[in-house]
């Protein structure tokens, strides 16, 4: 079949699945997003013979567009610009896993910051305040006193972009040092691993020591149903221990949809890329039957 | 001749030294140069050239 990716960096997780893929023949496309144009119609980008484009932009708005667009053109991508946009964006991805009955941090969105300090006070110290778009632990601030809160309040408000002023505060889950990140496939998980730090933020990308972890029955049906509440695809699904290690009740933070997977692929004994490429072949396969079903009864 | 396997070789745009990149190096990856630690992107392969990768932006991750 023949594969687009779309990128702006090749990251190692990039080089593992275009590796995957040409190893197992297929025609790799490489669309460097930076390049191209999109029109309202057509792009400059090489898309036409492709059976399936996979969205792998490192930047989030690039992302949004760029399938957004393939979309409109009837080029099948992965994952869709709906799963996207919910995952892409904190508020949206809480307010669907909240919709979805799924357990989630309490969390309250304000636009000025004295409705901010009120949501902020009314959770209680410590809380945490995230940017609504953003990523590997970023500018995310644990809130430990009402004097930590009005300096950040205040420079978020003065100095940040307008999305820093969409303030996103959510209650501190008290996690046991490490929390769970799992990968999974329209809600088959591939593998899981924790990631575990003394500091609060776990992230890989913050340092966080990964190890693999096996999801009980529990971790397994929010997976599922995460995956399934922001639109289905390639997914890395957040969770929390919630009452500590092992206490089997679990909070989904979020859910990431251009996920990395190198640490998981390093931490767990599954082959990561060749499960995604598995998975990219039946979603290439899929689209095939959905258009030659089309052209039948077109 | 080259192989699969030989190291690519490139000119580090910032110090004009010769440094050597992974067989396997592909366009858009990034390499840490080996003489100053500076991201450098690959943006072809033939010839090879080497750029100073871009600084990191807000809305980038996963």
């Amino acid at each position: 079949m023949q594969i687009g990716i779309l990128y702006s960096r090749i990251r190692k997780d990039e080089k593992l699945l275009l590796g995957e893929l040409r190893e197992r023949g297929h025609e790799v496309e490489k669309i460097d997003v930076r390049k191209e144009r999109f029109g309202l119609e057509s792009t400059t980008a090489n898309v036409d013979d492709l059976d399936l484009v996979v969205d792998r932009c490192l930047s989030t708005s690039r992302s949004l567009y760029a399938t957004r667009f393939l979309d409109s053109y009837g080029v099948p991508v992965v994952n869709t610009p709906e799963t996207g946009d919910v995952c892409a964006d904190k508020a949206k991805n809480s307010l669907a896993l909240a919709q979805a009955d799924i357990p989630t941090p309490a969390t309250e969105v304000a636009f000025t910051k004295e409705a901010a300090m009120e949501a902020i006070e009314a959770f209680g110290y410590p809380c945490v305040l995230k940017p609504v778009v953003g990523s590997w632990g970023r500018l995310m601030a644990k809130i430990d006193s009402r004097n930590a809160a009005e300096a950040i309040l205040e420079h978020k408000e003065t100095l940040g972009h307008y999305e820093h002023k969409v303030f996103y505060v959510q209650e501190f889950v008290d996690k046991p040092g490490r929390d769970i990140r799992a990968l999974a496939v329209d809600g088959e998980p591939v593998a899981a691993m924790t990631r575990s730090s003394d500091h609060w933020l776990t992230n890989a990308a913050k340092g966080g020591e990964t190890k693999s972890f096996d999801l009980d029955e529990a971790a397994l049906d929010l997976v599922e149903r995460a995956s399934e509440a922001v639109g289905g695809g390639l997914l890395g699904v957040d969770l929390m221990e919630v009452g500590g290690t092992g206490s089997g009740e679990y909070t989904v933070h979020e859910v990431n949809h251009t996920v990395e997977f190198k640490a998981l692929d390093a931490a767990s004994d599954v082959d990561v890329p060749a499960k995604v490429v598995d998975w990219l072949e039946t979603k290439a396969a899929d689209a095939a039957d959905r258009e030659n079903g089309e052209e039948v009864t077109a | 001749m080259t192989s699969d396997t030989d190291p690519v070789l490139a000119e580090d745009p910032i110090t004009g030294e010769e440094i050597e990149l992974p067989a396997d190096v592909e366009v858009g990856e990034i390499i840490d140069s080996p003489v100053t630690g500076t991201e450098l992107e690959v943006i072809s392969l033939d010839p090879v050239v080497l750029e100073e990768a871009p600084e990191l932006e807000e809305d980038w991750g996963e």
